[in-house]
């Protein structure tokens, strides 16, 4: 028989200390991008093909810039924590290691390169 | 205890033999799409990065995105966008512990599908 407490056995083991952090920031990123997906899709919509003049006219709007960061901050976030979970589920090993360092580094690498770009956009209008 | 029935239970369904239902085949289009979009986000945030860097080479990115091919993977995207959309809608009531039984699962599943492509034409309309 252990003398170990409940507690102690399940302490440091699989998600401990993490909980449903994971689980419940996916909702937290899904949710924000409810509205942030309308108001990103629109203005973009009509910027698109409409050449550099259109581009400087929708994003040095300060209304269209923020969303437009917003939603690219927020999908590369959902986009990390959901494809970590993709690669938990097919890959094992130390392809699984290189794999999930490779999509955190470049999912945020890309929401990052998006935001500055915009404010790039906005800032030098 | 392992060798219990064996050979006559019920068994787990195969993938290579068992024909998904509906909801299943959604399931998993939703995975695909979330991955897929992944791509999508990657030429958008080319298009916000050309705009930064210069006019010029800002002309190349926003002449292929709107070029047939462009158009094209953009819509393709955006009907993608909007059935991971439809579909992560449907799972906020699935949280809540809502729409698990059947017949609300197969008109749900058909909300998905309808939503995403009204949504699309929509979208393709307003812009």
């Amino acid at each position: 028989m252990s003398y170990k407490t409940d507690y102690n056995r399940v302490a440091g083991l699989g998600r401990a200390g993490e909980g449903v952090h994971h689980f419940w920031m996916q909702r937290v990123t899904s949710i924000a991008l409810v509205p942030l997906t309308i108001l990103f899709l629109i203005p973009f919509g009509k910027a698109l093909g409409g050449g550099y003049e259109a581009l400087v006219a929708t994003y040095s709007s300060f209304g269209n810039a923020l969303t437009a960061a917003l939603f690219l901050f927020v999908a590369a976030w959902h986009f990390a924590i959901g494809m970590q979970v993709v690669i938990e589920d097919y890959t094992h090993g130390g392809t699984r290691l290189v794999l999930l360092l490779l999509n955190k580094l470049l999912s945020f690498a890309l929401g990052a390169a998006g935001v500055l770009a915009i404010a790039k956009i906005l800032f030098s209008a | 205890m392992a060798d219990v029935n064996r050979g006559n239970r019920p068994l787990s369904p195969h993938l290579q033999v068992y024909r998904l239902p509906l909801v299943a085949k959604i399931s998993i289009m939703t995975r695909i799409t979330g991955v897929a979009l992944g791509g999508a986000a990657l030429l958008i945030v080319w298009w916000f990065v050309a705009g930064a860097y210069s006019p010029e080479y800002f002309a190349v990115a926003d002449g292929l995105l709107s070029s047939l091919l462009g158009k094209i993977v953009l819509i393709a995207a955006l009907w993608a966008l909007w059935f991971h959309f439809a579909n992560g809608i449907r799972h906020f009531f699935f949280d809540l512990g809502k729409g698990f039984d059947l017949p609300t699962v197969v008109k749900t599943n058909w909300y998905v599908i309808g939503a995403s492509v009204v949504l699309t034409v929509l979208t393709l309309l307003l812009v």
